[in-house]
């Protein structure tokens, strides 16, 4: 049975890990090949790098950071950020990306999707979508970091980008991102029966929040930023609480 | 030195970068004379099947391949197109294990591709040498190798539990159908556990 994954996401601004703590032993936590590896130890899945880079500059930045992710790091990574065209795409797969995720590109041109899991296949193309919840009940599909709400829903935009050939959903909901009070298990619920994998992202503040999430039947994977970087918890930590509760995980050599 | 196949099949720098971590010598090529030479070789697998098979032809490899004496290591798809025949493009193959590529049918709740990591078990071969049961690669595939006389390792896909070979091996050639170069430290030891052969 396949391991439900772990994936600390870190954030890349001009080349440097934005956020992150003085992990012990770690002498550059700004350094994203070395964090990674770091986080590859205590036994990470995946690893996911976002540029958040505004510059031209900090893009380019980006794409050598790849190139020495891939050399450094003996796990899959996926890169994400900004990445609006095929030719984008294919350079960083070219850098050594194992994924690339699009989240606002596509929302407004969903075409994105289809030609890049065309040529690379959808093992490829990670969806991910932003969505708040609003009064009228609706999930409603956000882009641009939650400012910019659409009209389109987010069920059936999963459906949409699945069909269009993501090979995994990753679902942020904008109400609890950041909260720490845990995930809308409901949605993970609902979302599980798409044809791909599911990746929960935004809202944990503890190991039983990461747990509920991939209990069966709801989410394949938990992406979580805050609580590694600033040493909340450890990745070591919330696997433990995993095996607890009989969620299968893969324990590191 | 180690050769690694070259039939232009995109992206390998993932095995590329996994033996320079482990300090080994490597050389992309499709030069029969240097494939022969080699220590070892690695046929890595990005792609259609029956494209791999196409362009491994074309070059005058597929024999070279099937006649090499010294350790061989299939990845992925180029696990597979070393068996019998695939059903990727209803392709015949090298036919080094003895088995046909098959499709993953998923059942109800099931996602294809078998993606993420994913345990191994019923461990036969010097591969896998201080790798214990259980042990998690990472897989990234639709189609499969299934259980035969050549199975060096098992794995089970959805609840529906097909049984599938998750290595094969066949005197000198070895298969593996998840990533080692992406397995962390689990795929290092299978790698130099191979480059020791």
């Amino acid at each position: 049975m396949l391991a439900k994954r772990i994936i600390p996401c870190l954030d890349v601004k001009d080349g440097r890990t934005v956020k992150g703590i003085n992990f012990e032993g770690l002498r550059d936590v700004g350094d994203p090949v070395e964090l990674g590896r770091r986080y590859a130890e205590e036994g990470a899945d995946e690893l996911v790098y976002l540029d958040i880079s505004a510059s031209q500059e900090g893009r380019s930045t980006f794409l050598d950071l790849v190139g020495r992710v891939a050399a450094g790091v003996n796990i899959p990574f996926t890169v994400g950020g900004g990445i609006s065209t095929l030719q984008h795409a294919s350079a960083l797969l070219d850098a050594g990306a194992d994924k690339i995720s699009v989240n606002s590109a596509a929302v407004a041109n969903p075409e994105l999707i289809s030609e890049i899991a065309g040529h690379y296949g959808s093992q490829f193309v990670v969806v991910a979508v932003d969505a708040r919840l609003d009064e009228d009940g609706i999930w409603r599909v956000t882009t641009h970091g939650g400012s910019r709400v659409t009209d389109k829903e987010l069920f059936s935009w999963a459906k949409e980008a699945c069909d269009r050939g993501a090979g995994e959903i990753l679902f942020t909901s904008m109400n609890h991102d950041g909260t720490g009070n845990g995930y809308p298990l409901e949605v993970y619920e609902k979302l599980s029966g798409l044809p791909v994998p599911v990746i929960a992202s935004g809202g944990a503040g503890n190991a039983r929040h990461i747990a509920e999430v991939l209990a069966p039947g709801r989410a394949d994977a938990a992406l979580a930023a805050s609580i590694f970087h600033y040493g909340t918890l450890s990745i070591a930590q919330v696997k433990k609480e995993l095996a607890e509760r009989g969620i299968p995980v893969r324990n590191s050599l | 030195m180690i050769a690694i196949i070259d039939y232009d099949a995109g992206n390998i720098c993932s095995v590329t970068n996994a033996l320079n971590r482990l300090g080994a010598e490597w050389k992309l090529t499709s030069d029969p004379k240097e494939i022969v030479s080699a220590s070892h070789v690695i046929l890595p697998g990005v792609g259609h099947a029956a494209h791999v098979v196409e362009a491994l032809r074309k070059r005058g490899l597929a024999d070279t391949i099937r006649n090499l004496r010294h350790p061989v290591l299939g990845i992925c798809a180029g696990m597979q197109i070393m068996c019998s025949s695939s059903e990727e493009g209803d392709v015949s193959c090298l036919d080094i294990f003895d088995c046909r590529v098959k499709r993953f049918e998923p059942g109800p709740g099931e996602k294809v591709p078998h993606m993420g990591w994913d345990s191994l078990n019923n461990l036969e071969s010097k591969l896998f040498k201080d790798i214990r049961e259980g042990e998690m690669f990472y897989f990234v595939h639709s189609y499969y190798a299934p259980l035969c006389y050549d199975t060096a390792a098992t794995c089970r896909f959805g609840s529906g539990f097909t049984m599938f070979s998750a290595a094969l091996r066949y005197e000198n050639f070895y298969g593996v159908q998840f990533h080692p170069e992406k397995s962390g430290k689990a795929g290092e030891k299978l790698l130099n556990n191979f480059l020791s052969l």
